[in-house]
């Protein structure tokens, strides 16, 4: 059997492989660094609407029923379970702790490349330099 | 052989005997059984249970009340003034971009006599009201053409009347654009944040590829405070309870003459203009 244009093929494939597999070998074999949500300073609030386990689950859960509730059905109060009350509103209510979004909310989305649109409308806090 | 007239009617006789085990089938040997199955949670609920504790969700203590809300708008009162002060502060509180042309976003404008009531117009009317800047905005409808057609329910009538506009489920379909005979919608063709001249942080903006309109400020509502423009315009916009006949709005319906954009078409329009 004889290749034809040997050559041109072999260094065409190597380099298409060498492209095709960027992703695997450019990290260098080291896993992509663990993102770190920004903390809210206990002086802000010392919990959040309900418990950070839940909220690092199912938060979009969460405010998809708060979108839900609050458009469609008016109900604009959340009173969690240990009796604090919050006014059910990304804007107002969760970007007064979490103040950065690209601190907070663009950690783990970037990591997870995870591209949710709710800062198409909403807005989000203006980022401090 | 074909099928003669006895066997076709054994054959219709077992199919609708079978047809019994469709959901009528169900409900008289076992009812209760399908509404029991249509109550298993969904996917979703399944991948995101609700276990929030003993959350619950309420409307805000301070909001206000109405059973059909409704507004006056006082041709009188309306001073070229007024008018402007509350378009800026709807147009503010709402992030309503500024775009010039045809892609124009409207929650809150001016227009003339002749274009407003079409079915009156008449060239030898009071040149005062001829002649006169026309606030006109979503009239809130009692029979609203665009719910009527919108496919996703993206827009709604809340109970208490208010026409309302869910931007989460627009697909940007434009049926109630057509469906509105008081082009009070707009669509936004292009993203509109860079037409904004100053935002307004608590209030979102829209994307590109959605229908937006005059909301009765419902976010105002619900805190318990009056809609921008009634707030801005000093008396000549009066918002209020249309069935509340103690109402300051329904106080103004009886002592003075009111008309209503295109009342032929039978929407039912919230909106009155004491002229």
């Amino acid at each position: 059997m004889k290749l034809y244009n040997g050559p041109q093929i072999i260094v065409g494939l190597v380099i298409f492989l060498a492209i095709f597999t960027y992703p695997l070998w450019s990290g260098g074999g080291k896993a992509a660094p663990v993102p770190e949500p920004q903390k809210v300073p206990k002086t802000v609030a010392t919990s959040c609407v309900t418990d950070t386990q839940y909220m690092r689950l199912s938060h979009m859960k969460l405010l998809n029923d708060w979108r839900d509730e609050v458009v469609r059905d008016g109900d604009r109060i959340y009173v969690a379970a240990n009796g604090k009350a919050f006014n059910m509103s990304l804007s107002n209510t969760c970007f007064k702790c979490h103040t950065s979004k690209v601190k907070f909310c663009d950690q783990c989305h970037t990591y997870l490349a995870v591209d949710p649109f709710c800062w198409d409308c909403h807005l989000a806090p203006k980022e401090k330099k | 052989m074909g099928v003669d007239r006895r066997q076709f009617l054994k054959l219709a006789g077992i199919s609708a005997a079978l047809g019994l085990g469709g959901s009528v089938g169900f409900q008289l040997l076992k009812p209760g059984a399908l509404d029991a199955a249509e109550r298993m949670p969904t996917p979703y609920q399944m991948v995101f249970p609700k276990s929030q504790g003993n959350s619950e969700v309420m409307p805000n203590p301070k909001a206000l009340k109405g059973r059909r809300w409704g507004m006056v708008i006082d041709m009188r009162k309306l001073t070229a003034d007024k008018a402007r002060a509350a378009i800026q502060a709807c147009h503010y509180y709402h992030n309503v971009p500024d775009i010039p042309g045809k892609q124009t976003i409207k929650w809150i404008w001016l227009a003339n006599y002749a274009n407003v009531f079409p079915e009156v117009e008449n060239p030898f009317a009071d040149p005062e009201i001829k002649n006169a800047a026309f606030i006109t905005m979503c009239n809130h409808c009692d029979n609203p053409p665009c719910v009527r057609v919108c496919p996703t329910k993206a827009t709604f009538q809340r109970e208490d009347g208010v026409v309302m506009m869910d931007m989460h489920r627009c697909i940007g379909c434009r049926f109630c654009m057509a469906g509105c005979p008081y082009g009070s919608r707009s669509f936004n063709f292009r993203d509109p944040r860079p037409f904004i001249k100053k935002e307004y942080p608590l209030y979102p903006t829209r994307t590109k590829g959605v229908v937006e309109k005059c909301t009765f400020c419902t976010e105002r509502l619900a805190v318990g405070k009056l809609p921008a423009c009634a707030e801005a315009s000093e008396g000549a916009m009066v918002f209020g309870d249309v069935d509340d006949a103690g109402s300051e709005l329904r106080k103004l319906l009886r002592t003075r003459y009111s008309i209503r954009r295109k009342p032929n078409l039978g929407t039912r329009p919230q909106v009155y203009y004491l002229v």
